[in-house]
Protein backbone atom coordinates (compact mmCIF):
# COMPACT_ATOMS: atom_id res chain seq x y z
CA UNK A 1 0.00 0.00 0.00
CA UNK A 2 1.46 3.50 -1.04
CA UNK A 3 0.83 6.75 1.19
CA UNK A 4 1.22 9.74 1.06
CA UNK A 5 3.18 10.62 3.94
CA UNK A 6 6.94 11.62 3.15
CA UNK A 7 8.57 9.04 5.32
CA UNK A 8 11.66 6.85 4.67
CA UNK A 9 10.54 3.08 5.78
CA UNK A 10 13.65 0.71 4.28
CA UNK A 11 16.58 0.61 3.18
CA UNK A 12 15.30 0.04 -0.14
CA UNK A 13 13.83 2.97 -0.53
CA UNK A 14 16.50 5.05 1.38
CA UNK A 15 19.23 3.24 -1.14
CA UNK A 16 17.28 4.73 -3.93
CA UNK A 17 16.91 8.33 -2.20
CA UNK A 18 20.36 8.46 -2.25
CA UNK A 19 21.08 6.97 -5.87
CA UNK A 20 18.73 9.47 -6.77
CA UNK A 21 21.05 12.04 -4.70
CA UNK A 22 24.37 10.59 -6.92
CA UNK A 23 22.50 11.32 -9.62
CA UNK A 24 22.05 15.11 -9.12
CA UNK A 25 25.75 15.39 -7.26
CA UNK A 26 27.00 14.04 -10.99
CA UNK A 27 24.57 16.40 -12.90
CA UNK A 28 26.44 19.66 -11.01
CA UNK A 29 30.08 17.83 -11.36
CA UNK A 30 29.28 17.18 -15.23
CA UNK A 31 27.63 20.44 -15.90
CA UNK A 32 30.13 22.90 -13.99
CA UNK A 33 33.17 21.09 -15.57
CA UNK A 34 31.37 21.07 -19.10
CA UNK A 35 30.12 24.56 -18.34
CA UNK A 36 33.72 26.48 -17.97
CA UNK A 37 35.56 24.46 -21.03
CA UNK A 38 32.07 26.12 -23.46
CA UNK A 39 32.72 29.58 -22.06
CA UNK A 40 34.32 31.66 -24.60
CA UNK A 41 37.92 32.85 -23.60
CA UNK A 42 36.47 36.57 -22.67
CA UNK A 43 34.03 35.39 -20.67
CA UNK A 44 36.40 33.51 -17.71
CA UNK A 45 38.05 34.71 -14.75
CA UNK A 46 39.48 33.31 -11.77
CA UNK A 47 36.51 33.65 -10.12
CA UNK A 48 34.26 31.73 -11.91
CA UNK A 49 37.22 28.97 -12.80
CA UNK A 50 37.51 28.72 -9.20
CA UNK A 51 33.78 28.45 -8.28
CA UNK A 52 33.11 26.21 -11.08
CA UNK A 53 36.38 24.11 -9.81
CA UNK A 54 35.48 23.55 -6.29
CA UNK A 55 31.77 22.90 -7.18
CA UNK A 56 32.50 20.17 -9.04
CA UNK A 57 35.18 18.35 -6.80
CA UNK A 58 32.58 19.35 -3.89
CA UNK A 59 30.12 17.39 -5.63
CA UNK A 60 32.64 14.58 -6.50
CA UNK A 61 32.94 14.08 -2.55
CA UNK A 62 28.97 14.43 -1.86
CA UNK A 63 29.14 11.37 -4.14
CA UNK A 64 31.26 9.18 -2.81
CA UNK A 65 30.11 10.15 0.62
CA UNK A 66 26.43 9.00 -0.74
CA UNK A 67 28.05 5.73 -2.18
CA UNK A 68 29.45 4.81 0.89
CA UNK A 69 25.87 5.32 2.49
CA UNK A 70 24.54 3.18 -0.23
CA UNK A 71 27.12 0.54 0.18
CA UNK A 72 26.82 -0.24 3.68
CA UNK A 73 22.42 -0.55 3.21
CA UNK A 74 21.33 -3.88 2.63
CA UNK A 75 19.70 -2.85 -1.02
CA UNK A 76 20.69 -3.33 -4.45
CA UNK A 77 22.42 -0.30 -6.60
CA UNK A 78 23.60 0.07 -9.98
CA UNK A 79 27.23 1.00 -11.07
CA UNK A 80 27.68 4.33 -11.01
CA UNK A 81 29.55 4.18 -14.03
CA UNK A 82 26.38 3.49 -15.94
CA UNK A 83 25.06 6.68 -14.26
CA UNK A 84 27.88 8.92 -15.27
CA UNK A 85 27.93 7.46 -19.11
CA UNK A 86 24.43 8.34 -18.97
CA UNK A 87 24.66 12.15 -18.16
CA UNK A 88 27.58 12.74 -20.26
CA UNK A 89 25.44 11.83 -22.86
CA UNK A 90 22.70 13.72 -21.81
CA UNK A 91 24.83 17.00 -21.39
CA UNK A 92 26.95 16.42 -24.87
CA UNK A 93 23.78 17.81 -25.95
CA UNK A 94 22.30 20.73 -23.93
CA UNK A 95 23.50 23.39 -21.83
CA UNK A 96 23.75 27.31 -21.47
CA UNK A 97 25.95 29.22 -23.63
CA UNK A 98 26.87 32.50 -21.59
CA UNK A 99 28.24 33.43 -18.75
CA UNK A 100 24.81 34.86 -17.04
CA UNK A 101 23.58 30.87 -18.11
CA UNK A 102 26.43 29.14 -16.64
CA UNK A 103 25.97 30.75 -13.22
CA UNK A 104 22.32 30.75 -13.32
CA UNK A 105 22.58 26.86 -14.19
CA UNK A 106 24.83 26.16 -11.11
CA UNK A 107 22.77 28.61 -8.63
CA UNK A 108 19.73 26.11 -9.74
CA UNK A 109 21.59 22.85 -9.45
CA UNK A 110 22.97 24.20 -6.01
CA UNK A 111 19.12 25.04 -5.19
CA UNK A 112 18.00 21.78 -6.41
CA UNK A 113 19.81 19.83 -4.59
CA UNK A 114 19.80 21.95 -1.27
CA UNK A 115 15.82 20.95 -1.44
CA UNK A 116 16.04 17.41 -1.98
CA UNK A 117 18.63 16.85 0.86
CA UNK A 118 15.92 18.86 2.99
CA UNK A 119 13.12 16.85 2.02
CA UNK A 120 15.23 13.48 2.60
CA UNK A 121 16.38 14.01 5.79
CA UNK A 122 12.51 15.48 6.70
CA UNK A 123 11.80 12.06 5.53
CA UNK A 124 14.24 10.09 7.41
CA UNK A 125 13.36 11.73 10.69
CA UNK A 126 9.70 11.33 10.16
CA UNK A 127 10.07 7.93 10.54
CA UNK A 128 10.93 5.15 12.73
CA UNK A 129 12.32 2.55 10.80
CA UNK A 130 15.52 0.90 11.84
CA UNK A 131 18.16 0.59 8.60
CA UNK A 132 21.39 -1.35 8.47
CA UNK A 133 23.51 1.82 9.01
CA UNK A 134 23.38 4.24 11.71
CA UNK A 135 20.65 6.41 11.30
CA UNK A 136 22.50 9.35 13.10
CA UNK A 137 25.18 8.77 10.74
CA UNK A 138 22.69 9.01 7.72
CA UNK A 139 21.47 11.62 9.03
CA UNK A 140 24.66 13.75 9.84
CA UNK A 141 26.25 12.96 6.36
CA UNK A 142 22.93 14.44 4.71
CA UNK A 143 22.98 17.73 7.52
CA UNK A 144 26.52 18.07 6.28
CA UNK A 145 25.48 18.29 2.79
CA UNK A 146 22.39 19.88 3.03
CA UNK A 147 24.75 22.45 4.42
CA UNK A 148 27.42 22.83 2.06
CA UNK A 149 24.73 23.01 -0.72
CA UNK A 150 23.44 25.98 0.78
CA UNK A 151 26.61 27.62 1.04
CA UNK A 152 27.43 27.29 -2.52
CA UNK A 153 24.21 28.72 -3.27
CA UNK A 154 25.08 31.62 -1.44
CA UNK A 155 28.63 31.97 -3.19
CA UNK A 156 27.32 31.51 -6.44
CA UNK A 157 24.37 34.16 -5.66
CA UNK A 158 27.31 36.70 -4.77
CA UNK A 159 29.56 35.95 -8.16
CA UNK A 160 26.39 36.72 -9.84
CA UNK A 161 25.83 40.36 -7.83
CA UNK A 162 29.32 41.12 -8.11
CA UNK A 163 28.99 40.87 -11.44
CA UNK A 164 25.69 43.18 -12.03
CA UNK B 1 5.10 16.22 -3.82
CA UNK B 2 3.49 17.46 -1.14
CA UNK B 3 0.29 15.77 -0.31
CA UNK B 4 -1.91 18.04 -1.51
CA UNK B 5 -0.80 17.50 -5.39
CA UNK B 6 -0.93 13.95 -4.59
CA UNK B 7 -4.41 14.43 -4.27
CA UNK B 8 -4.98 16.88 -7.18
CA UNK B 9 -3.29 14.08 -9.49
CA UNK B 10 -5.47 10.74 -7.98
CA UNK B 11 -8.57 12.54 -8.39
CA UNK B 12 -7.87 13.48 -11.59
CA UNK B 13 -6.72 9.78 -12.66
CA UNK B 14 -10.13 8.21 -11.08
CA UNK B 15 -12.02 11.03 -12.69
CA UNK B 16 -10.50 10.10 -16.12
CA UNK B 17 -11.28 6.50 -15.34
CA UNK B 18 -14.47 6.14 -14.30
CA UNK B 19 -15.99 9.09 -16.61
CA UNK B 20 -16.82 11.00 -13.43
CA UNK B 21 -16.47 12.06 -10.05
CA UNK B 22 -14.01 10.11 -7.92
CA UNK B 23 -15.35 8.27 -5.37
CA UNK B 24 -13.63 8.63 -1.86
CA UNK B 25 -13.82 4.88 -1.18
CA UNK B 26 -11.46 5.00 -4.77
CA UNK B 27 -9.39 7.88 -3.43
CA UNK B 28 -9.06 5.93 -0.17
CA UNK B 29 -7.74 2.89 -2.23
CA UNK B 30 -5.45 4.40 -4.65
CA UNK B 31 -3.95 6.84 -1.83
CA UNK B 32 -3.12 4.23 0.90
CA UNK B 33 -4.99 6.39 3.40
CA UNK B 34 -8.47 6.79 5.39
CA UNK B 35 -11.64 7.58 3.74
CA UNK B 36 -12.02 10.22 6.47
CA UNK B 37 -8.66 11.36 5.77
CA UNK B 38 -9.71 11.44 1.66
CA UNK B 39 -12.78 13.57 3.13
CA UNK B 40 -10.86 15.67 5.34
CA UNK B 41 -8.34 17.00 2.45
CA UNK B 42 -10.80 17.36 -0.46
CA UNK B 43 -12.45 19.73 1.91
CA UNK B 44 -9.61 21.80 2.29
CA UNK B 45 -9.02 21.74 -1.74
CA UNK B 46 -12.71 22.58 -2.01
CA UNK B 47 -11.83 25.61 0.32
CA UNK B 48 -8.65 26.48 -1.68
CA UNK B 49 -11.30 26.53 -5.12
CA UNK B 50 -9.12 23.34 -6.75
CA UNK B 51 -12.18 20.75 -6.33
CA UNK B 52 -16.01 20.72 -6.56
CA UNK B 53 -17.21 17.58 -4.28
CA UNK B 54 -21.02 16.73 -4.64
CA UNK B 55 -22.20 14.64 -1.65
CA UNK B 56 -22.62 10.98 -2.65
CA UNK B 57 -21.05 11.54 -5.67
CA UNK B 58 -17.48 11.96 -5.34
CA UNK B 59 -14.85 14.89 -5.90
CA UNK B 60 -14.19 16.63 -9.41
CA UNK B 61 -11.10 18.82 -9.92
CA UNK B 62 -11.70 22.14 -11.11
CA UNK B 63 -10.02 24.35 -14.21
CA UNK B 64 -7.07 25.45 -11.17
CA UNK B 65 -7.27 21.73 -10.17
CA UNK B 66 -6.73 20.38 -13.57
CA UNK B 67 -3.56 22.50 -13.99
CA UNK B 68 -2.01 21.62 -11.08
CA UNK B 69 -3.20 17.82 -11.15
CA UNK B 70 -1.30 17.54 -14.34
CA UNK B 71 1.45 19.34 -13.41
CA UNK B 72 1.38 16.60 -10.56
CA UNK B 73 1.40 14.20 -12.86
CA UNK B 74 4.22 15.18 -14.70
CA UNK B 75 6.45 15.16 -12.22
CA UNK B 76 5.04 11.45 -11.33
CA UNK B 77 5.94 10.30 -14.98
CA UNK B 78 9.41 11.71 -14.64
CA UNK B 79 10.08 9.86 -11.81
CA UNK B 80 9.03 6.52 -13.21
CA UNK B 81 10.75 6.94 -16.30
CA UNK B 82 14.00 7.93 -14.61
CA UNK B 83 13.64 4.70 -11.94
CA UNK B 84 12.58 2.68 -15.42
CA UNK B 85 15.30 3.93 -17.91
CA UNK B 86 18.03 5.45 -15.39
CA UNK B 87 18.29 3.38 -12.71
CA UNK B 88 17.10 0.37 -14.07
CA UNK B 89 14.33 -0.58 -11.65
CA UNK B 90 11.87 -2.86 -13.08
CA UNK B 91 9.26 -2.59 -10.32
CA UNK B 92 9.26 1.23 -11.30
CA UNK B 93 5.44 1.53 -10.33
CA UNK B 94 5.85 0.78 -6.72
CA UNK B 95 8.65 2.72 -6.08
CA UNK B 96 7.00 5.76 -8.24
CA UNK B 97 4.61 5.36 -5.76
CA UNK B 98 6.51 5.16 -2.39
CA UNK B 99 9.42 8.16 -3.56
CA UNK B 100 6.84 10.14 -4.88
CA UNK B 101 5.89 12.29 -1.61
CA UNK B 102 9.64 12.75 -1.23
CA UNK B 103 10.17 14.00 -4.32
CA UNK B 104 9.23 17.55 -5.35
CA UNK B 105 8.82 19.39 -8.41
CA UNK B 106 11.81 21.56 -9.12
CA UNK B 107 14.24 17.94 -8.36
CA UNK B 108 11.84 16.04 -10.74
CA UNK B 109 12.82 18.74 -13.35
CA UNK B 110 16.63 18.57 -12.51
CA UNK B 111 16.06 14.68 -13.18
CA UNK B 112 14.30 15.27 -16.24
CA UNK B 113 17.19 16.22 -18.20
CA UNK B 114 18.41 13.31 -18.26
CA UNK B 115 15.30 10.83 -19.68
CA UNK B 116 13.73 11.28 -23.18
CA UNK B 117 10.02 12.58 -22.08
CA UNK B 118 8.17 12.95 -25.38
CA UNK B 119 6.45 16.51 -25.83
CA UNK B 120 2.53 14.73 -25.02
CA UNK B 121 3.64 13.85 -21.78
CA UNK B 122 1.11 13.79 -19.28
CA UNK B 123 -1.47 13.30 -21.58
CA UNK B 124 0.10 9.77 -22.82
CA UNK B 125 -0.58 8.37 -18.71
CA UNK B 126 -2.23 5.52 -18.73
CA UNK B 127 -4.43 5.85 -15.93
CA UNK B 128 -5.50 1.89 -15.88
CA UNK B 129 -1.77 1.05 -15.48
CA UNK B 130 -0.79 3.74 -13.50
CA UNK B 131 2.26 4.60 -15.43
CA UNK B 132 3.39 6.26 -18.45
CA UNK B 133 1.97 4.96 -21.25
CA UNK B 134 4.65 4.97 -23.50
CA UNK B 135 6.87 3.31 -20.67
CA UNK B 136 4.47 0.50 -20.65
CA UNK B 137 4.57 -0.03 -24.57
CA UNK B 138 8.39 0.26 -24.40
CA UNK B 139 8.48 -2.54 -21.51
CA UNK B 140 5.75 -5.05 -23.63
CA UNK B 141 7.63 -4.89 -26.60
CA UNK B 142 10.79 -5.78 -24.57
CA UNK B 143 9.51 -8.63 -23.62
CA UNK B 144 7.68 -9.99 -26.90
Amino acid sequence: MSSVAARVDSDDQLARLLQIGVVLEEVVEARAHRHYQSLPADDRDDAIESLLEEASDESADHRRELEALIDDLDAESIPFEDVKALVAESYGQTGPEDFDGVLYDQLHGEETAYKFYDDLIDAVESSSAEFSVDRDEVLGTLREIREAEAAGVEEVAKLMEDRA
Amino acid sequence: MNTADQYLKTIFLVQKLEDGPAATGDLADRLGVSPASVNEMIGKLEDRGLVAHEKYKGATVTDDGEARAREALQTYCILERFLANVLDVDDYRAEARQLEPVIDETVADRLDMIIDREPQCPDCFDADADACGLLVEDRVEADD
